[in-house]
């Protein structure tokens, strides 16, 4: 679905004469490939490069040096942006600046208007991706009186009207509560399962990545660690100096790991948690 | 006290004239404003005025919401009647020190104030029955024929309508910065108007700068959502003349010859 080769993205600055004071590598050779229907977590904190990531993918942003592939099309052929923006939807951080109208319908219908779309199937398409989202009841509501997760899934039945192979969440549930973000995520997963929607999600919270099949890890725009989120998760201390916490449970678990309790490594739930201590003859 | 300011004041509910399509009420409000201005003769005006209160009671809002437009620009209304009643040569019926008022001038501020009263409640009766969305696609619609020229009109329309959405965005956020500078100290309310402008200085400069970075961000998603300018593009709700229209723009034909009619020969 998403194949990027040696992908290179340079920030360059310029002073007031057109000349080059710094450049910064947002992205340095990075190699990643995401299969169809997969759900893959990008773990990284500020400044790891991970936006520029998502932006490369949504055609947003050209490689300088690499290739990024998005349902087979690449995205440094001008021909191809549209194309690659429908198939690949991006979920943005703040949910107030990417909503358009002035209605929630009207807004999911923005999509599928830009594509040409005809009327009758707008509205087919509005109310099955706002339904698939659980917002269909707010259809005529205004964005304003929504809370933040409402608004981000009002943002995600957008994208999916549009009919994308994949959605990109570019720290989508970074300026939510914990509830609008627990919205957000549940929205996205079944997403994922029902619809088979290949989900891209960024992020800097741990706690979301349970959710993914696959876990990517950036720091300073270079992949440092990749597998599933057990396999992650089992690494605390390498996670720790890359300035990520892992989960309470899953460092709970580690710290009583450490002490001699026998526990299997990368404990991901309360439940899994509560399990292996009575399997381990704790409780 | 910036959230007490509403905009785009559609009045919900459901009547013939909120389901007419939004471009007749467009050149309905346009027929009816040159009506207003053609002549100046008493019968032209009850002519008018019952057409305008015949479609006051089609709309079923309440008379109270298209005073509540009259209020903002009641200033204005009263300066300009003061004027022509005090600076219009004539005949003298009435003189005192160096007021001097004529029969020209009472005429004319009488006048003055029946047209604008009359064309503040018309167009406001259009806004309140017309949601912001259907007017800016019927503005677009109208405006089209500006697209030879060379005029951007979906570009404008697009404008208008993410404007409308931004607007209350703003606000809040005014609010937010205003009660910030207030909780530091800032003072907004006493002192001199240069003094008061001077001390706004603080809440526009963060505010333009969140608005210029909402609109990046807004440019942005608009890019990833597919958007390309108003070719190739479909709309949602297509604007498609009915029977109901039809009659509408008949009614306008039938109002103009009446007050020509009535202008000329009454």
């Amino acid at each position: 679905m998403i194949k990027i080769k040696n992908l290179v993205h340079e920030y360059i600055r310029r002073d007031e004469n057109d000349e080059v004071t710094d450049i910064t590598k947002a992205i340095d050779d990075v190699n990643i490939e995401v299969e169809k229907g997969q759900f893959v977590a990008i773990l990284g904190h500020n400044g790891s490069g991970k936006s520029t990531l998502a932006k490369h993918i949504n055609a947003l942003l050209y490689p300088g040096e690499g290739s990024v592939m998005v349902d087979g099309k690449d995205t440094r052929n001008t021909e191809n942006i549209w194309e690659i923006r429908q198939s690949a939807g991006m979920v943005f951080q703040n949910p107030d600046n990417q909503i358009i109208a002035t209605v929630v319908e009207e807004d999911v219908g923005f999509g599928p208007e830009n594509l040409g779309v005809a009327p009758e199937e707008i509205w087919q398409r509005v109310e099955n991706s706002l339904k698939s989202v659980g917002m269909w009841k707010y259809r005529k509501d205004s964005p304003n009186k929504l809370s933040g997760g409402q608004k981000q899934r009002v943002a995600i039945a957008g994208i999916m009207a549009m009919h994308p192979k994949c959605i990109i969440l570019d720290e989508a549930t970074a300026m939510l509560d914990p509830k609008g973000r627990l919205e957000v995520m549940e929205s996205v997963k079944k997403l994922n399962e029902v619809e088979k929607i290949t989900v891209l999600h960024i992020t800097h919270y741990m706690e979301e990545v349970i959710y993914a099949d696959h876990v990517i890890v950036m720091d300073q725009g270079k992949v440092v660690m990749e597998g599933s989120p057990r396999e992650i998760f089992s690494r605390v201390e390498e996670l720790g100096r890359l300035h990520l916490e892992v989960p309470k449970i899953t460092r709970l678990a580690y710290e009583l790991q450490k002490e001699g309790v026998p526990l299997k490594n990368g404990i991901l739930t309360e439940e899994e948690f509560i399990k292996e201590l009575k399997s381990a003859g704790v409780v | 006290m910036l959230r007490d300011i509403t905009l785009g004041q559609y009045y919900q509910t459901n009547s013939l004239l909120h389901r007419l399509d939004p471009r007749v009420k467009i050149m309905g409000t346009l027929v009816y404003i040159i009506s207003l201005f053609l002549f100046r003769n008493l019968f032209v005006y009850l002519v008018v005025l019952g057409c305008l209160v015949s479609m006051i009671k089609l709309s079923k809002v309440p008379f109270s919401f298209m005073v509540r437009g009259l209020q903002p620009v009641m200033m204005i209304l009263f300066l300009t009647v003061i004027c022509n009643l005090l600076f219009t040569k004539g005949t003298v019926v009435y003189s005192v020190w160096l007021i001097t008022i004529t029969r020209e001038g009472i005429e004319l501020a009488f006048y003055m104030t029946v047209r604008f009263i009359m064309l503040i409640i018309g167009s406001t009766l259009m806004t309140l029955t017309t949601t912001p969305t259907q007017l800016t696609d019927g503005l677009e619609s109208v405006l089209s024929p500006l697209n030879k020229i060379k005029v951007p009109v979906h570009e404008v329309a697009m404008m208008m309508s993410i404007a409308l959405r931004f607007i209350p965005i703003l606000m809040e956020e005014a609010d937010k910065i205003m009660k910030a500078q207030l909780s530091r100290g800032a003072d907004f309310e006493t002192g001199n108007i240069f003094h008061r402008v001077k001390g706004m200085l603080p809440i526009l400069v963060p505010l333009f700068i969140s608005a210029f970075k909402r609109a990046d961000d807004l440019a942005m998603a608009m890019d990833a959502r597919c958007y390309r300018g108003g070719e190739g593009r479909s709309k949602m709700r297509p604007l498609i003349y009915k029977n109901v229209d039809r009659r509408a723009y008949m009614v306008m034909i039938i109002y103009l010859i009446i007050i020509v009619a009535v202008g000329v020969f009454v």
